[in-house]
């Protein structure tokens, strides 16, 4: 395969706004440069299809280190446009054959996009992951004590079975509450899947991950409630402000996210 | 990952964070789920494809050697 290029498309905003950027690189360290066209702005970077075709990139996206890399020199062109204009995100790695295509992109999609950058604009998004210690309602898992023999085992290991069922529930209860009332100052909510313990680096049942756009107005409001919500064995972890990437598309129905959240931690 | 300082007010003071302090996890979960999604004539759209889940599949595996392999790399 020859060095094919592609253009890689970060994000879109409003021309009349669009930041200059001076000196900014994208993934693979490549220059960035705004596309304005039809009143709006898309920000992009030439990359090599040799990487970022469809077929190497089934495999790096397996790749943690370049997943990393090209996730943050995606999230860096991001905040550079997002610092100075309502930005509206695009997904990573979103590469056109050439600048054409993505000039037909803002032509076809133009009120969507105007749509989108009206919604978001004045607003931040906010995340906020909710961590309980399952120990603070139930006994923690038997130590090893081989002595007993094994009915005596399963017993008590049924036992905490049970408790941890209980503490799991009484812990979402928590966790709805928590979306719900943070969902009371935000203009839009959203959950992601709860994290793997094995990536917080916890032990704790994450049973939120919420996404919540805010009135940069009302950001502090946000801060002190998230510190309030608080204590009783429940963390409550405040991350942001983020570019609006959980605002911007349609908002689908979540499936079960309480049990798939349930899946990751038990 | 962690945050040992309250956040909060903190946080809507000083702004955002620079990209290196932003966990990789986090960032995932909104680069991979969300963001406009925009299909058509592109070389590729990670939305025609469930990605986000082999994605966080590499992301967890490697977590897990390096937690029992000392020293490996994610191998083959």
């Amino acid at each position: 395969m020859n060095d094919v290029v592609g253009t890689y498309l970060y994000a879109v905003a409003l021309a009349r706004d669009a930041p200059p950027l001076e000196g900014l690189t994208g993934v693979a360290g490549g220059p960035v440069w705004a596309i304005s066209h039809a009143g709006l702005a898309a920000y992009v970077s030439a990359v090599s299809l040799t990487e970022f075709g469809e077929e190497p990139l089934r495999e790096s996206l397996e790749d943690l280190d370049w997943l990393g890399e090209t996730a943050r020199a995606h999230h860096r062109v991001v905040e550079a446009v997002a610092e100075k204009t309502p930005t509206a995100p695009v997904r990573l790695v979103t590469v056109y054959r050439d600048e054409a295509q993505v000039r037909e992109l803002l032509e076809q999609r133009h009120d969507d996009f105007v749509e989108v950058l009206s919604r978001i604009a004045g607003h931040d998004e906010w995340g906020v992951k909710v961590f309980v210690a399952p120990s603070a309602a139930a006994p923690a898992e038997e130590t090893a004590a081989p002595s007993s023999p094994g009915t005596a085992y399963l017993k008590r290991r049924q036992a905490s079975l049970q408790t941890r069922e209980e503490a799991w529930h009484q812990a979402v209860a928590r966790a709805e509450r928590i979306h719900d009332t943070l969902s009371a100052v935000a203009v839009a909510s959203c959950r992601h899947r709860a994290q793997d313990p094995q990536l917080t680096g916890r032990e704790e049942w994450m049973v939120l991950n919420g996404a919540y756009l805010v009135d940069a107005a009302r950001a502090q409001e946000l801060g002190r409630l998230v510190q309030e919500l608080r204590g009783e064995g429940v963390d409550v972890e405040l991350t942001g402000p983020w570019a609006p990437y959980s605002f911007t598309t349609p908002v689908e129905p979540l499936e079960s996210s309480e049990s798939e959240a349930r899946d990751d931690v038990l | 990952m962690t945050y040992s300082e309250p956040r909060g007010d903190v946080l809507a003071r000083e702004g955002r964070l620079p990209s290196e302090r932003v966990a990789l996890v986090d960032l995932l979960d909104r680069l991979l789920a969300g963001g406009v999604v925009v299909s058509g004539d592109l070389v590729l759209s990670i939305a025609d494809i469930d990605l986000v889940r082999i994605s966080l599949r590499a992301l967890v595996m490697s977590v897990r050697e390096s937690d029992t392999i000392v020293g490996a790399r994610r191998g083959e």
